[in-house]
């Protein structure tokens, strides 16, 4: 079963190589990655859950929906990730996974995520912020854990929303620290809009890692919201995009 | 509050806005008592900056007494006077715990843009366009201050402010650039530039033990005081042909044993392929800017050192990198490392080693920051650098140690207008 589930078999075919070759673009036109970075953020309900997840109701190809739901280990989930990646957090793993594990913790540092609620046999009800403003609700499960290593989870079927993600602890070689991998699975219908946004998805994941590296190492999420400021207008917010 | 905002290019305004709160558990307020206008401000006035918005408030040199504090700082106290450190940093990350505190990785909440423009992203700023996080600066009567119980330094009594006010930037700047010369005793070291930064490298310079500083700029006050208070040589590069010529025959031939470019070109690099258009139309500047960097590296001695200390935020064309590889020479640079530097100079201050108000010729009340930007990028009145004062005691401006005691209005009302 496990190597039935292979990159062309998920849904809209996104491999980790294509994946890179978008990357890439955005690198090379920062200033067109700027205005992407704004969309993203226009649409950050999205990032996270709702763009990221896979609508059940897309019409995605049934087998498509049957490989992913069936991608159940870690290999699976590596070789496919449509978005991953990765920072050095010089913090123990065991530390980090703890406080990942508790999974009500993860809102302090997912941008997206309003509350996540433990129901107990590894099964989870979160809720989060979509596009427009709108909430979005669904229920999740602990696919696999390995104790202060990895922990993978998807949405339960029916949920109105489906997405998968993996997250991994590895002792940095170095001694320095925790090498943490995050990978999540960008379907079709609204997940195959934000894709087509170039790395948007990729880059609010990252952005929630270095928010969980912050709040590990230094307590807090550095922040600006909520400083004071002088007079803003539509001008000064479109001087000189990077 | 009152607070300097930019409003577009070119374009301060001092306007009425909401007081700062602390935000996060490790930020402190701080009632600013001085507050001053940087080089590198200028770069923003000027809109070589790109991610400024209008209404943002400038300013990352200041100090002033702490009024509130966060629960998770434990250090300070209510009352307490502090200088502010205009880097931002989170002291336990890799790069803190190594005293590497610019490169910290936590304190820029907009890290992403800054890691798309240079691969990695330095630590947040103070005033500093968003892509070093968009922090509300100190020109202006509070600031919140984030990690204070890590960038704060306490001053004891009996130490005014304009003696302390530079360790918030430009002497822990100017030391760090003099110390990355890599100077051995009695070496030579040459020096672009005689601005606030490049004065407090001359000092320093000789601290580290140089036998000789020469100092090039075309400004004559600046000139001026590099020779007397620098006790520096001086080369003025509009009156003589060849600079190169010039320290070559200063040196007998063989050149500066370091060469420090207190210039740089920080606003103009934007570092981003698309902005590569806009520089090239602004290319006399970049040219200008550019050509104390390739003149640095033509000058120095074989095995020699270049060390920037003028900020680079881009790409630079036409660096001789092979009179680089071929005359071995070492390049070293970076923005300053705050923490490892203040409390060390601080103590120099103490013993009476160094007065560092001596670079002032400007004091103004808040609401006359636009025309202290104004003059200070002009360098007219001979303006060398303004110290703002948030509650009113710096109503009037007033020539410093210069010599000279010619003076403006004592009303600091907006009627100067130059």
């Amino acid at each position: 079963m496990q190597d039935a589930v292979t990159s062309s078999s998920y849904p809209q075919g996104t491999g980790s190589y294509e994946r890179s070759a978008g990357f890439e673009a955005e690198r090379e036109d920062s200033s067109m990655m700027y205005r992407v970075g704004q969309a993203a953020m226009v649409l950050s309900g999205a990032a996270l859950v709702a763009l990221v997840a896979r609508s059940r109701w897309s019409g995605s190809h049934p087998d498509d929906r049957e490989a992913f739901e069936t991608a159940e280990t870690a290999a699976e989930a590596e070789a496919t990730p449509s978005i991953h990646t990765a920072l050095t957090i010089d913090k123990p793993a065991a530390e980090l996974y703890a406080f990942w594990r508790r999974l009500e913790n993860l809102p302090r540092f997912m941008k997206n995520l309003i509350e996540v609620t433990e129901l107990g046999d590894g099964r989870s009800h979160w809720v989060g912020k979509s596009a427009l403003g709108l909430k979005a609700q669904w229920d999740a499960e602990i696919v696999e854990e390995r104790e202060g290593r990895f922990l993978s989870w998807r949405s339960l079927p029916g949920s109105m929303i489906s997405n998968a993600g993996t997250v991994s602890f590895e002792d940095s070689p170095n001694g320095r620290g925790t090498i943490v991998r995050v990978t999540m699975d960008v379907g079709t219908g609204l997940g195959k809009v934000a894709s087509k946004l170039g790395g948007a998805n990729q880059q609010e994941v990252r952005e929630d890692l270095r928010r969980f590296k912050e709040l590990m190492e230094t307590g807090e999420v550095a922040t600006t919201d909520g400083q004071p400021h002088g007079t803003r207008s539509l001008i000064g917010h479109l001087h000189n995009p990077i | 509050m009152r607070a300097n905002c930019w409003n577009g290019i070119g374009d301060m305004r001092v306007e009425t806005v909401p007081d700062p709160e602390i935000l996060n558990p490790r930020d402190a307020i701080v009632k600013i008592t001085s507050t001053a206008i940087c080089g590198s401000d200028l770069h923003l006035y000027d809109g070589y900056v790109p991610t400024m918005k209008k209404g943002d408030i400038l300013g990352h040199e200041f100090m002033g007494e702490v009024v509130d504090v966060g629960r998770g700082v434990n250090n300070l106290k209510v009352g307490d006077r502090v200088v502010v450190p205009f880097t931002i940093s989170c002291g336990s990350c890799f790069y803190c715990k190594k005293e590497l505190f610019s490169l910290c990785d936590n304190s820029n909440p907009n890290a992403w843009i800054a890691e798309k423009m240079m691969g990695h992203s330095p630590a947040g700023i103070f005033g500093y366009s968003h892509m070093t996080g968009g922090y509300a600066g100190g020109q202006a009567e509070y600031a919140r201050v984030p990690f204070a119980d890590v960038g704060p330094l306490k001053i004891p009594e009996g130490l005014e402010d304009e003696k302390v006010l530079f360790l918030s930037d430009i002497f822990p700047t100017g030391y760090m650039a003099a110390e990355n010369c890599q100077i051995q005793p009695g070496d030579t070291v040459a020096i672009w530039g005689c601005g606030p930064v490049a004065q407090f490298a001359i000092q320093s310079a000789w601290m580290l033990g140089a036998g000789r500083v020469i100092a090039i700029d075309r400004f004559p006050e600046r000139l001026e005081l590099a020779r007397s208070w620098g006790r520096a040589e001086t080369i003025n590069y509009e009156e003589v042909d060849s600079v190169l010529d010039t320290l070559r025959d200063m040196t007998g031939g063989m050149g500066p044993d370091s060469c420090l470019d207190a210039v740089g070109m920080e606003a103009h690099g934007t570092t981003i392929d698309a902005k590569v258009d806009k520089m090239k139309q602004t290319a006399r500047l970049t040219f200008d800017r550019a050509h104390v960097l390739r003149e640095a590296i033509l000058a120095c001695r074989k095995g020699g050192t270049v060390s920037l200390a003028g900020v680079y935020a881009g790409f630079v064309d036409k660096v001789p990198m092979g009179a680089a590889m071929n005359k071995g020479l070492t390049f070293k640079m970076g923005q300053t490392h705050m923490q490892k530097y203040m409390r060390p100079l601080l103590e120099r201050v103490e013993r009476g080693e160094i007065d560092p108000s001596r670079v002032i010729t400007h004091r103004l009340a808040l609401d006359d920051a636009p025309w202290g930007y104004k003059t200070f990028r002009d360098k007219e009145d001979r303006c060398i650098k303004v110290v703002l004062k948030p509650d009113g005691n710096g109503g009037f401006r007033q020539h410093g140690h210069l010599g000279h005691s010619h003076s403006h209005s004592g009303n600091g009302g907006n009627g100067h207008t130059h």
